[in-house]
């Protein structure tokens, strides 16, 4: 017998170690007992989590913060099933991860067997790719295949379900050294006329606007994004996907656009001459009524993946390709134009900064502090000193969300952790999770509403046998606040099942899974209650007590133009 | 409006549910599909006939080309193209004028596949329009039975085949596997 005659689940591992794989996140289950078999004395680390839907959340987590594939783990029908929500989120948002799941026997697939689920077929839209391997000999293969397309070009998540027999299986193991798929097409650095073209565009455009998005994060193209605005001095945003992209401190950083972006975001997007988007896909959360969006503009559009170009709004001058090739050969482009083309709109530049300024100063995105009560936005702030623009931070969907990402600042991509696309509820803490695995030398906060929280707070469980120093920081509004802002704002404050009128004591809740927990009310303990928990060495419950009735501005009602913003409140709130 | 979309790829388990699936996920409407082997078995050519906005054209194609089974998805509704469809008919018929359908089955160039003292059955190959008529002429005629077989469609410009060179497994995804796109 030869040496190399190994099971399924020992190729499968073996597969995993030649990726790279140091941790998957999982639950196991029946059918993919022969894989736990294995894992059991085998050097890839696996996290048990709770709930399989928080593995394909750690899993994400993970690869948000590092970049790398992401693996989650789950058995047949149930546990496949239960992984859904966080692929699709993987979807909406690029972000590279591959998920393995169980599948019955080959010989008992179709006959609805215990735990089968058509798992293949459930999960194709929620994919990039994903494979079904009923032949042991398939499944090297398989699994290089999944992460070569789950981290190559427009990233994304793969699945790979395996039946029983194959997992339990023998086989002769030889590595797969090359792989083939003609029909996947990976862009490179970039038309060279289009990218000649772009630079001379640039120059010539009087009020030039950088929008630049989740893409530069994936391309692990910030430097060159940097280049970029500083040479052609324009001012930036970055969207919710691309927040630290670009440094919150920079000084060419506007902030964040579209329905809860700021005052000079959306001015700026609505009177500049010139979109140079950047690995965006010109969402509608961006861009609002489309037909009113930046009417004044021609648009440059670098992507990746030629279906987001003219997808929602026609780019002039469109450039397919991988911005961490394309931006230093623009940037050499812009630069060899620079002494011949910087003066010639220098005034109108200038003019165009004052203006961008002028709009700044006249709606600042700044937070108001109260002496009776927690505002959101001042909580927020407070994380933000703590951070200082260094620390992790994952958050859930809501309010606390958007207060997020107006108020903490981010000097390095890959620190601001969210679901955006897909605004999934109970990302945050997996996600985190994920983020501290990861990142073990990070301060990581996780700001979760009191909603989204009870979504996942079993992974409390998780998060206390691993001691990860996670500081969980509860904005508590007592509402789904965002819910909750849209019935007062739309639906004439008719309140309708969106108050959380309980919610576990959380320094017992905490203790009761072995860590710290508190809660904090009174405005003048607020910044003391934060050091505390950063303070402590491991996980720390903080549960903050803050404003119940406060909505996010700057908004842009659904449906309406970027620069018809309501501002603040039209008059004081009344219940 | 009907857009026409001829495509190439693999012949792997499930590559048709992601044709059809991809195509309902957004909302565009299937007239027809036909799918068939092509000379070389691994891989199959389909022919679609789908209803999209006229503004949407591109981005069908384009989410076509990003499925990793398709190697290659061309609009084909305009240009130089042969369309061709099949249908099989079965008309009953009183004896008076079985010979004037025999006639018109001439002029539409459709063959009698089998005769009884009911009526026949008749094959016909032709462009969709061309069919959609002799359909109505038959009708005229007495009960009839419709089977049609989807359009099938070829080029007859020749589109370069690009496809993507194998890449080394695990890992290493670096300058070898460049692609210069088309814009
Ligand atoms: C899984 C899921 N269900 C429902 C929603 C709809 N939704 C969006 S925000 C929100 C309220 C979230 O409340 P909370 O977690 O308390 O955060 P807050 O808005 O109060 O900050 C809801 C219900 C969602 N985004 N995800
Ligand atoms: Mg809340």
């Amino acid at each position: 017998m030869s040496s190399n005659l190994l099971s399924g689940a020992k190729i499968l591992l073996e597969c995993l170690s030649r990726e790279n794989v140091e941790v998957i996140f999982g639950y196991p289950g029946g059918v993919t007992l022969p894989l736990y078999d294995a894992l059991f004395d085998h050097p890839i680390r696996h996290v048990l989590v709770r709930h399989e839907q928080n593995a394909a959340f750690a899993a994400q987590g993970f690869a948000r913060v590092t970049g790398k594939v992401g693996v989650c783990c789950a058995t047949s029908g149930p546990g496949a099933t239960n992984l859904v929500t966080g692929l699709v989120d993987a979807m909406m948002d690029s972000i590279p991860i591959v998920a393995i799941t169980g599948q019955v026997s080959t010989k008992l697939m179709g006959s609805d067997a215990f735990q089968e689920a058509d798992t293949f077929g459930i999960t194709r839209s929620a994919t990039k790719h994903n494979y079904l391997v009923k032949n042991i000999n398939d499944l090297p293969n398989a699994i290089h295949e999944a992460f070569y397309i789950a981290a190559s070009g427009r990233p994304g998540p793969v699945l790979v379900d395996i039946t029983k027999d194959v997992l339990q299986g023998q086989a002769h193991y030889a590595p797969v050294s090359e792989i083939h798929l003609p029909g996947y097409k990976v862009y490179g650095g970039g038309h060279s006329g289009q990218i000649r073209r772009a630079a001379q565009m640039i120059w010539e455009a009087e009020r030039p606007f950088v929008y630049a998005g989740g893409g530069i994060v994936a391309a692990e193209s910030s430097a060159g994004l940097r280049t970029l605005v500083e040479t052609v001095d324009a001012p930036a945003v970055c969207t919710l996907m691309g927040l630290g992209a670009l440094p919150s401190e920079h000084p060419n950083f506007i902030s964040m656009p579209g329905m809860h972006g700021s005052y000079a975001a959306n001015m700026g997007m609505t009177h500049t001459d010139l979109i140079i988007a950047l690995g965006v896909r010109f969402d509608d959360r961006v861009t609002g009524r489309l037909a009113a969006f930046a009417p004044h503009a021609k648009v440059i559009h670098v992507d990746v993946d030629p279906a987001e170009i003219s997808k929602n709004r026609h780019a002039d001058l469109p450039i397919v390709g991988d911005l961490k090739k394309v931006l230093p050969r623009l940037n050499a482009e812009i630069a060899e134009l620079a002494p011949s083309m910087r003066a010639r709109n220098s005034a109108a530049r200038h003019a165009w900064w004052k203006q961008i300024r002028q709009w700044k100063e006249e709606n600042p995105l700044v937070a108001e502090i109260s002496k009776t009560e927690i505002k959101p936005q001042h909580l927020m702030s407070e994380i933000d000193r703590l951070s200082g623009g260094q620390a992790v931070v994952t958050s859930d969907v809501g309010q606390h969300q958007m207060w997020s990402a107006q108020f903490i600042r981010f000097n390095e991509p890959r620190l601001w952790i969210n679901s955006g696309g897909l605004g999934s509820m109970g990302f945050g803490l997996p996600a985190a999770i994920g983020a501290q695995f990861a990142r073990p030398d990070k301060l990581v906060f996780s700001i979760v509403g009191d909603g989204g929280f009870q979504m996942s707070i079993p992974e409390l469980a998780t998060i206390a046998n691993h001691a990860l120093p996670i500081k969980i920081i509860v904005m508590n509004n007592g509402y789904l606040g965002m819910v909750r802002q849209w019935q007062e704002l739309f639906y004439n404050n008719r309140l309708s099942e969106v108050q959380l009128s309980t919610f576990p004591d959380p320094e017992k809740l905490a203790g009761a899974y072995g860590f710290k927990g508190s809660t904090v009310e009174d405005v003048n303990d607020l910044r003391r209650a934060l050091e505390a928990a950063v303070a402590e060495p491991g996980p720390y419950l903080l549960n903050v007590k803050v404003t119940p009735l406060e909505n996010v501005f700057p908004m842009v009602p659904a449906g309406g133009a970027i620069n018809e913003m309501v501002l603040r409140p039209p008059q004081p709130v009344e219940v | 409006m009907q857009q026409i979309i001829s495509l190439l790829m693999e012949n792997k388990p499930g590559a048709l549910m992601r044709v059809t699936g991809l195509l309902s996920q957004r909302g565009y409407n299937i007239e027809s599909l036909t799918v068939a082997r092509t000379l070389d078995p691994t891989l199959s050519r389909m022919t679609i006939t789908v209803d999209v906005d006229p503004n949407s054209r591109a981005q069908v194609i384009k989410q076509m080309n990003k499925l990793i089974n398709v190697l290659q998805a061309v609009d084909v509704t305009e240009g130089s193209v042969l369309n061709r469809e099949m249908v099989l008919l079965r008309v009953r018929t009183p004896q008076a004028t079985r010979t004037s359908i025999l006639k018109e089955a001439e002029i539409f160039h459709a063959r009698v596949v089998d005769s009884t003292i009911e009526g026949f059955a008749l094959e016909v190959t032709g462009h969709p329009e061309k069919l959609d008529e002799f359909i109505d002429v038959m009708r005229s005629y007495g009960d009839i039975e419709v089977t049609r077989s989807g359009m099938v469609s070829m080029s007859l410009e020749s589109k370069k085949l690009r496809l993507s060179p194998p890449v080394p497994a695990a890992g290493t995804m670096e300058e070898d596997l460049e692609l210069q796109e088309a814009e």
